[in-house]
């Protein structure tokens, strides 16, 4: 019980304090899941408003893999990205592993059938007329695609939640395409992982606190979003 | 009906899908002004010839003309599709106000913010939803959303408006209520329009033209009095209600009662509209009695009229005797009447119906003259 305590009362402390270390892991943190969020964004949404949109022969077999990937594990990313991008592998050229554009990558990989496989079943669930709707107000094909989306607004959003959360919390791809070094790569899962290892439970909960608060505040503003100006 | 004053129309048009034709029409338009009424069975084909005329589907053969000139490339049918509107069977509103919904079209095709302000609020006004601008779309009635949907459509201010069912599921009173104001806009702003229904009445009331499709063809297409009084089959017969529909023009009409003049002959109904307006009177078969010598003392009937027997068939349990008295009447009469009262070709005969058997259907106010 004193562990849990004294934890709680260092991470408060760390918080409070603005803990220069720990302000460098939070930042990296969130500007890491963000890019990653973003690039799953515009590459999920466009890809999964294709393939909910166009009828071709096995699009039923691409969705399968599209809500295949929703779930694929980060470890397994994180084997792929590191074997790509290893000294010798076919992009080990860009030297960006250990890098944090290596985790921008890794997670861009997890979150974007997440934002893709939301995005299709989002699309789909509009009436299928308001296609016909839309081009008989005089819609372009560009103009009609936005209405779309604008349409499904709500259930993407809830995709880029799902994305976001996704990539936030996952720590297996991290650690491996970012080697978790200090000052450089380190991100709040990573170094929870650490801390909590070294027997640093303190320091572990502090991480852990600012990582939940983080998630719940870009939930909270991305809910704002959704909510926002809906007319009642 | 391929007159070249023709606004829109499909020459040879076939539409399949999944190989399977759901359209054929070698010929269909629409003339400036017009207002044509499309009637049939479900899955006849009327929705996929009002999208056909949107270019909103894919043809197997035949051309689509807007005024006379082809639309053949993506970039024709987008423009020929800013010149017209389309209302769908379902209101299909957007997740956004009401007057976003209204505004919706007129930003798409580019309208200047001012000027679709101005026109969002007259289209607003017009259908009676000024009231309810802000509010938003998802809680609307099944009445508010129609009306919504109509004013989407014609705030574009349209050259054609083409309507699939926009009264379908409303109660009278709204369906009443709508319809009135959508007939007094057409009317007003000379649009042209198709309209898809299963109302026979309503195809009279509204339209200059009535064609019945089935198959994915139009089975028979004429001025509504023909369409409706000489059926081509009995097919068409089942739609239009097998009623018969006399055009008149009121002469008189005073506390609800009209007199209204048909082929030179005072009929006698109740009804609502003024001297000088041109009507439909509508009598159904079963509300004309057959007599061999004149009722008019014996009976109610406000009217009675000599008549010629001029045909005779058997509809059902019933035959159908067809009339002349100055104006084509059809009754039924049993077999037994039959017999009684010796019918047959030729024979003279009285026909006589009360004032309250008929339906009186006024005609839209300045209706174009009608195209053969």
């Amino acid at each position: 019980m004193d562990l849990i305590v004294e934890g709680v009362r260092k991470a408060v402390e760390l918080v409070v304090t603005l803990d220069p270390e720990v302000l460098g892991i939070t930042s990296l943190s969130l500007a890491v899941s963000a890019s990653a969020t973003l690039i799953s964004v515009v590459v999920g949404v466009t890809a999964g408003t294709a393939i909910a949109l166009a009828s071709f022969p096995g699009k039923r077999l691409v969705a399968t893999f599209v809500n295949t990937g929703m779930g694929l594990p980060p470890v397994v990313v994180g084997l792929f990205v590191s074997m790509l991008l290893w000294r010798n592998g076919p992009l080990g050229g860009l030297g960006i592993l250990y890098t944090p554009t290596a985790i921008v990558i890794a997670q861009a990989v997890i979150a974007t059938p997440i934002v893709t496989g939301i995005t299709i079943g989002a699309i789909q669930g509009l009436p299928p007329s308001l296609r016909l709707q839309i081009l008989a107000l005089g819609a372009t094909r560009r103009q009609l695609l936005w209405m779309l989306v604008r349409e499904a607004r709500l259930p993407l959003l809830a995709g880029v939640m799902a994305g976001f959360g996704g990539v936030i919390s996952e720590v297996g791809a991290s650690i491996m395409v970012g080697g978790n070094i200090r000052g450089q790569t380190r991100v709040l899962t990573t170094a929870t992982v650490m801390e909590t290892g070294r027997g640093n439970f303190d320091v572990a909960i502090a991480l852990s606190l600012i990582l939940l608060s983080l998630t719940l505040g870009v939930n909270a503003a991305l809910t704002l979003v959704q909510q926002r100006r809906r007319p009642r | 009906m391929t007159a070249p004053a023709c606004i829109v129309e499909l020459s040879g048009v076939r539409v399949e899908r999944g190989g399977v034709r759901v359209l054929d029409v070698p010929a269909f338009g629409i003339a400036e002004r017009e207002i044509v009424a499309l009637l049939g069975p479900n899955g006849a084909g009327k929705t996929s010839l009002l999208l056909s005329l949107m270019a909103l589907l894919p043809r197997a053969a035949g051309r689509l003309l807007w005024r006379g000139a082809e639309v053949a490339t993506a970039r024709d049918a987008l423009a020929a599709r800013r010149r017209m509107a389309m209302i769908l069977q379902e209101p299909l509103l957007f997740d956004d106000t009401v007057e976003g919904n209204v505004a919706s079209g007129l930003r798409l095709r580019g309208v200047r913010r001012a000027e679709a302000r101005e026109r969002v609020a007259a289209a607003l006004a017009r259908l009676g939803l000024g009231a309810i601008a802000r509010r938003s779309a998802r809680a609307l009635s099944a009445g508010e959303a129609r009306r919504v949907s109509i004013a989407r459509a014609l705030v574009l201010e349209p050259e054609v408006v083409l309507l699939d069912e926009p009264f379908a599921n409303l109660d009278a009173r709204t369906r009443e209520a709508i319809t009135d104001g959508l007939e007094r806009t057409l009317r007003e702003t000379g649009t042209a329009a198709v309209l898809v229904t299963h109302d026979p009445a309503e195809a009279l009331r509204l339209s200059d033209r009535i064609a019945v499709m089935s198959g994915g063809a139009i089975v028979q297409a004429g001025p509504p009095a023909e369409v409706v009084n000489e059926p081509a089959s009995e097919l068409v017969a089942s739609y239009v209600g097998m009623e018969t529909v006399l055009e008149g023009v009121v002469v008189r009409s005073a506390g609800g009662e009209l007199v209204a003049s048909v082929a030179g002959r005072d009929v006698h109904a109740l009804g609502a509209a003024s001297a000088g307006e041109a009507v439909y009177c509508c009598i159904r078969p079963e509300h004309v009695l057959v007599e061999s010598v004149d009722p008019s003392g014996s009976s109610s009937a406000r009217n009675v009229f000599p008549a010629r027997v001029t045909a005779i068939s058997p509809a059902g349990p019933y035959l159908k005797v067809k009339l002349d008295c100055g104006f084509p009447l059809v009754a039924s009469v049993t077999g037994e009447s039959f017999a009684a009262l010796r019918l047959a070709r030729g024979r003279e005969v009285f026909a006589s119906f009360k004032a309250t058997a008929i339906h009186v259907i006024r005609k839209g106010e300045a209706a174009p003259a009608r195209r053969g």
